[in-house]
């Protein structure tokens, strides 16, 4: 039965956040059902929906997929958003685990605190800055398109502005020496299914509160 | 000019390993470029070969290919390993992906802590043997077919084949509750390719030792 793609996370960002923008991105409407205690997330164990009884889990096309790579894989190849052949592809892929390596060390972040923290969130401001932007401003300035790949819109566009707007939230000045990503920045906000999802009342979830923080952690014994 | 894929990455296993196994698997032989010390990294980093100045890195095709996952997705499709449509790839996705994150647990095996490594051996051994095994072996066992997606040799054996051995290093009798996956680690080492690859002289790296910990500590400090 063809219906919505079905989000099973928390009611908040973690991996489930790039699904999000992706399905969004693509203008695909989806439904959410949200762990909110232990019991849902081991109702979901002891009833087989977890390949390997983790979440993110997406219903979808029948299946019932889990992780997070294989997910956005999925949907953007399924939704034209993987480029047009096997090297464009490599490229997308490039790019996307690049940016997934940044959110990466932001995922943990809410989770920390005191010097921890701040170290950490040193490191994620000087790899952003040194390590990670500079690639896209300058694949951007060499062909002058408006995406990064193949001059279409693709996932790996749609992952770097979701990483752009994490990192800001933290340093908002961050693009500050990067005058083609501010313009990249511009221009994708304004396509209609991202402007679209960027607003309020959209299924985009907030940075992590310390209510969201605690409960998390009781679910997932951490 | 097309050659042979070229491989620059430390003398050992590491992140390079799942890429020398799926280039083998797929019978194609690659050149490798050692790296031994800060000076030559840093001289990789200077001339732009390293878009995110980091190994692995794959020359290949024109391209100069960095991260793992993105080299070997591009391997797998261009040698057929990828299954026929976009939900057999999706479920070579889902178990490749799988067998990573179990991957991961040995690849920072070595970096551990002394006082750490027996919790992280029986971290590895009560994943191996309740989370990820176990799927695996039903797999096989429900569609009864010699390979994990759609009846034909994919990525996702070839990744299955060196988790079990490594794994197996660590723990010899881990396969002993799996009997598919027992019956799968003999098919799939008998394969010509793989074959190959498991005898001595082929690019196939040993365990990591101390000098490699040492170079990798060195080079990445």
């Amino acid at each position: 039965m063809a219906g919505k793609p079905k989000l099973y996370y928390t009611k908040g960002r973690g991996k489930m956040e790039s699904i999000r923008w992706l399905l969004a991105a693509a203008g695909v409407e989806f439904e959410e059902e949200f762990i909110e205690k232990k019991e849902d997330l081991e109702k979901l164990r002891n009833g087989g929906f977890l390949l390997f009884q983790q979440v993110p889990m997406v219903e979808m096309d029948g299946m019932k997929m889990v992780q997070t790579r294989a997910i956005l894989s999925y949907i953007a190849a399924k939704y034209n958003l993987y480029g047009k052949d096997l090297k464009e592809r490599a490229w997308i892929d490039m790019y996307v685990e690049g940016t997934t390596d940044l959110m990466g060390m932001m995922l943990y972040l809410p989770f920390q605190s005191g010097d921890v923290k701040e170290k950490n969130l040193a490191l994620v401001i000087e790899r952003a800055a040194t390590r990670y932007f500079p690639v896209y401003e300058k694949a951007l300035k060499d062909h002058g398109h408006d995406y990064l790949v193949g001059n279409k819109l693709s996932w790996a566009d749609v992952h770097l502005l979701e990483a752009i707007l994490a990192v800001e939230e933290y340093k908002p000045d961050i693009l500050s020496a990067f005058p083609v990503l501010q313009a990249f920045k511009g221009r994708t906000s304004n396509i209609p299914t991202i402007k679209k999802f960027l607003q309020p009342g959209s299924q985009r979830k907030p940075p992590a509160d310390e209510k969201f923080i605690a409960n998390v952690k009781k679910i997932f014994d951490m | 000019m097309p050659g042979k894929p070229r491989l620059t990455y430390f003398n050992g296993r590491g992140r390079m390993e799942p890429v020398r196994w799926l280039l083998a698997a797929a019978g194609v032989e690659f050149e490798e470029i050692f790296l031994e010390t800060k000076e030559q990294y840093e001289m990789l980093i200077k001339d732009g070969s390293l878009l995110f100045q980091q190994v692995p890195l794959v020359e290949m095709d024109g391209m100069k290919m960095v991260q793992t996952r993105a080299i070997l997705s591009y391997i797998a499709g261009k040698y057929n390993l990828y299954g026929n449509d976009l939900k057999e790839r999706a479920l070579i996705d889902m178990y490749v992906e799988g067998i990573a994150d179990l991957m991961q647990m040995i690849l920072i095996f070595p970096f551990s802590p002394p006082e750490a490594k027996e919790k992280n051996l029986d971290s590895l051994k009560e994943r191996a043997t309740n989370r990820y095994f176990p799927v695996f072996e039903k797999v096989l066992k429900e569609h009864g077919q010699d390979f994990l997606v759609g009846n034909k040799f994919s990525w996702a054996d070839v990744q299955l084949i060196e988790a079990i051995l490594a794994v197996e290093e660590k723990i010899p009798a881990v396969l002993s509750g799996f009997p598919q996956l027992q019956a799968f680690k003999i098919r799939m080492s008998n394969m010509p390719t793989i074959k190959k690859f498991l005898q001595l002289g082929s690019p196939r790296k040993p365990p990591p030792d101390e000098c490699y910990i040492e170079t990798v500590l060195k080079i990445l400090k």
